[in-house]
């Protein structure tokens, strides 16, 4: 894989800043570069990712204080060149709060924080973070969040369906959104979006903690992979 | 010149309060039958240092709207009082 630079973006509170480090590495030719919030400047990266974690505490509103650190005007000028920005769990939490992505993540309809291995289709492999799976493809990705329950409205939900950006759905493992999948109450189930222009993903289970086997899934890998490939030319 | 900006946060009335149901569960199993809803908001007080009461009322908006509340899920209210 040619040689690229993906930037993690490292909030006072993030705890997976180090996973994703891990998984981004772990692909030949590909560097992490760690970012941290009072930078301004995002080193010639190729693409960045918002990781997991609780920045700032959570306080006021998960990811509403990350939304306005320093690195965050860059990131959403990266972002508005159509550049690759990618938010996982409270980094999915940031962009919503930036207005990168649509929508809100309000807290889980059980009321629980919830920490288990959760299944997952792919509903749009076209977009540059998802060309390495197949559509309608059942993945197993952990989730870990108490404020995970997407919510926007109904007119929000309905452009988000129409224009295939919906990326992924919480669904049982045979593909089906029940109820019982959609564990966090999540509107229409959905689990990850992508921006109009399809740059900017965001979606609440963890890609990176699911990057091999023997992390019980390697079901996340293909979607670093996809990324890195598209940037790569591949 | 000083005012105190108070400021309530309350999510939209179409979002379900999971905070709010669980407590008037708990003040259901006190006794409180009577208790048919609760929902739980946030209030804060802000100090804003302008000249005139328009001005901190602007200032009191612009941060409603850009940080201390988020549209998309919440509304808000403020009353704003001369502080010496």
């Amino acid at each position: 894989m040619a040689d690229l630079n993906v930037g993690v973006v490292v909030f006072p509170g993030s705890n997976c800043d180090h996973d994703t480090e891990y998984a981004v590495a772990s692909f030949p030719g590909v560097r992490p570069v760690m970012l941290w919030h009072n930078e301004h400047d995002l080193k010639g990266c190729d693409a960045i990712i918002l990781p997991g974690g609780f920045s700032y505490g959570d306080y006021l509103r998960c990811g509403s204080i990350a939304r306005f650190s320093p690195i965050m005007r860059e990131v959403i000028d990266f972002a508005g060149q159509g550049r690759p920005v990618l938010g996982i769990c409270n980094g999915f939490q940031v962009l919503v709060e930036s207005g990168l992505l649509e929508g809100a993540l309000i807290r889980n309809a059980g009321r629980k924080f919830i920490c288990r291995q959760s299944t997952i289709s792919v509903v749009n492999n076209s977009t540059i973070f998802t060309g390495r799976y197949e559509k309608g493809e059942v993945l197993r990705v952990p989730v870990a969040h108490g404020e995970g329950n997407y919510y926007a409205s109904t007119e929000t939900i309905d452009s988000l369906e129409s224009n295939g950006q919906v990326v992924f759905r919480y669904t049982d493992a045979d593909g089906n959104a029940t109820a019982e999948a959609n564990f966090n109450g999540s509107l229409n189930s959905i689990a990850g979006i992508v921006n109009r222009q399809g740059n900017v993903l965001g979606l609440m289970p963890h890609p990176e903690r699911a990057s091999e086997e023997r992390l019980g899934s390697g079901d996340g890998r293909r979607l670093f992979e996809s990324l890195f490939a598209h940037l790569a030319g591949a | 010149m000083a005012f105190k900006a108070k400021i309530r946060v309350t999510l939209r009335p179409s979002i379900l309060d999971v905070q709010g149901k669980a407590s008037q569960h708990a003040l259901e199993n006190l006794g409180y039958s009577s208790v048919s809803s609760v929902r739980i908001g946030k209030y804060m007080e802000v100090i804003i240092d302008e000249q005139s009461s328009a001005d901190a009322e602007r200032v009191a908006t612009e941060i409603c709207q850009k940080l201390l509340s988020n549209p998309v899920m919440e509304d808000f209210t403020f009353e704003l009082d001369p502080v010496n």
